[in-house]
């Protein structure tokens, strides 16, 4: 599959974003955290500019940004339109949440009630936006059961990472967040792993022979309908090296797993200036590790539709 | 509404054979002269005249070796020239997984359609299409897709004679037909029982509506026989030996 920049950010930076609402949510409810007003202004505005900016950027490759609302119509059959649904109606607690945290000054109550219904509201989203690719049944990689539990847990480590050295940038106590983003890492990292085992076993019951009707021996494609590549080969027919492919994997082992752990076990044992650096280390490092870990999603991705090109 | 018809009244659709095709793309450029002007027009071209040439097509012919196939004997091969186009699927992804209600089926005639002012050009169902069916126009911002020409089908200003698809009227080999595939005594029902049509890529349970006809085992009686061993007696045997002096 094509790896369209703006998918890719959206799915990158509203997975962070939704991770770090319902963090704050959660935390904020079961009184975890000091109702701070810098806080809750930097950390929900944090939250709330990652979701935004990755819908936005989401709307960015439509042919048609301006029918957009259209989008909202289709819940009953429609992931995508399930998604946008979800992500319009948990801007409403996360909105009561902001405003009774920066602005009231209180985390409880009406507000803790918003902040639980916000962290719901952006686990939701965050699982319709998994649903989108693995309900899709001519891309394997994406249609197994990875592909959502993959995009819960990265959400939730990526927001994680954030709100650990939010925390510490603030100077609050940061030890729960510390642990919680440590074990996000671990987890993420082995579903990783796990995942990109899978899909290298993986051996797809869709052949050329079942795709053409033509049963027994082998099928050659020998000419094409076309000369140069057409929509189909651009869109769906993206091929990534497998010596690329196994550098990129590398790099995201290291930037998006190992250097945040390793960086936020430092953050967790040594704590003041020492521990505020190590855990933004951890997020600068998972930035450019998940970019690519989501790029890599769609260039490793293999559309049944290529086999009628022989690939 | 991007739910599907429980049952459509009638499932008009394609049959196609793979064994009298031969890959002449006439199909491909009438599909393309007619819908350019029809239901989904324009179909652009980007650059048509060379340099990365690009555009909308709703007809493309693959051709194929088939080696060893059951229907090849004595281990041999054959080309088989393979017409892909929109199935109009029962249970078809592509209208589903549309957000904004753009792509349906329709319950007259379960043909699937895309509304183009409803569409935003998001792609997804051209990535739930296993087929390849639908391709996006970049200069107008919207999928499109074969309409089954229906305006040529109900269209009461042509001949009823030509009242079915461009590809199907134009084909030289009588390769393409067209009928209600939801009857099952239509001539194209009948034809597809016959010659054991077959649904493509069954297992992804879209079961689609075009049936696809394979080529014909070979005769193998019609194959050229080898030439007798000449006798080496008799007048034939006399014969031999006077011709190879």
């Amino acid at each position: 599959m094509h790896p369209a920049l703006s998918v890719i950010f959206f799915t990158t930076a509203t997975g962070a974003g939704y991770g770090l609402l319902a963090l704050l949510g959660v935390a904020t409810a079961f009184g975890a955290i000091a109702p701070e007003r810098g806080l809750g202004f930097v950390g929900l505005g944090l939250a709330l500019a990652l979701i935004t900016a990755g819908l936005l950027s989401s709307t960015l490759h439509l042919g048609h940004p301006e029918r957009a609302w259209r989008a909202l119509s289709q819940w009953r059959s429609s992931w995508l339109s399930r998604e946008g649904v979800m992500s319009v109606l948990t801007y409403i607690p996360a909105a009561i949440f902001g405003i009774g945290w920066v602005f009231l000054g209180r985390i409880d109550g009406f507000v803790a009630a918003a902040g639980v219904a916000a962290a719901l509201g952006a686990a939701v989203t965050v699982f319709t936006t998994g649903m989108i690719y693995a309900s899709l049944k001519p891309i394997a990689q994406w249609h197994s059961r990875f592909t959502v539990p993959g995009y819960l847990i990265f959400a939730l480590m990526t927001g994680a990472v954030l709100l650990n050295a939010l925390l510490r940038l603030f100077g609050e106590a940061a030890q729960a967040a510390g642990i919680v983003a440590a074990l996000a890492i671990a987890v993420g990292w082995g579903w990783k792993i796990a995942t990109w085992r899978y899909n290298d076993a993986l051996s797809s019951e869709t052949t050329l022979n079942s795709a053409t009707g033509l049963s027994g021996g082998e099928i050659r494609s020998i000419e094409w309908p076309h000369t140069e590549e057409n929509y189909v080969l651009k869109e769906m027919g993206y091929r990534i090296a497998r010596k690329h492919a196994a550098k990129l994997r590398l790099f995201v082992h290291i930037f998006a797993f190992a250097l945040p752990i390793v960086a936020t076990l430092i953050a967790l044992a040594t704590g003041g200036v020492i521990g505020t650096f190590a855990a933004i280390v951890a997020v600068l490092a998972q930035a450019p590790g998940m970019l690519i870990e989501r790029w890599l999603f769609f260039a490793e991705a293999k559309h049944a539709v290529t086999l009628y090109y022989g690939r | 509404m991007t739910s599907l018809p429980q049952e459509t009244e009638r499932k008009l659709g394609l049959v196609i054979d793979l064994d009298s095709c031969v890959g002449c793309q006439a199909c491909v450029t009438s599909c393309k002269e007619w819908n350019t002007g029809g239901h989904m027009a324009p179909l652009t071209d980007v650059k048509p005249y060379g340099g990365g040439v690009d555009g909308v097509w709703f007809n493309r012919v693959h051709t194929y070796e088939h080696v060893g196939g059951e229907r090849a004997d004595n281990g041999g091969s054959r080309t088989v020239h393979f017409p892909r186009s929109c199935l109009h699927c029962e249970n078809a992804a592509c209208v589903t997984v549309c957000p904004t209600g753009a792509s349906y089926k329709r319950s007259s005639d379960g043909i699937v359609l895309v509304d183009e002012d409803r569409c935003i050009g998001c792609e997804l169902c051209s990535w739930a299409c296993p087929y390849g069916a639908r391709e996006f126009d970049t200069q107008v911002g919207v999928m499109k897709k074969c309409t089954l020409c229906i305006d040529r089908i109900y269209n009461d200003n042509l001949d009823e004679a030509d009242r079915v698809p461009a590809c199907v009227a134009a084909c030289p080999t009588s390769a393409r037909h067209f009928g209600d595939l939801g009857d099952p005594a239509s001539p194209v029902s009948q034809l597809v029982a016959e010659r054991d049509g077959v649904d493509l890529m069954p297992e992804m349970g879209y079961r689609p509506t075009n049936k696809y006809l394979p080529p014909r085992a070979r005769n193998v009686e019609a194959e050229m026989p080898m030439l007798e061993p000449v006798a080496a007696s008799g007048f034939l045997g006399w014969v031999d030996k006077v011709l190879s002096r």
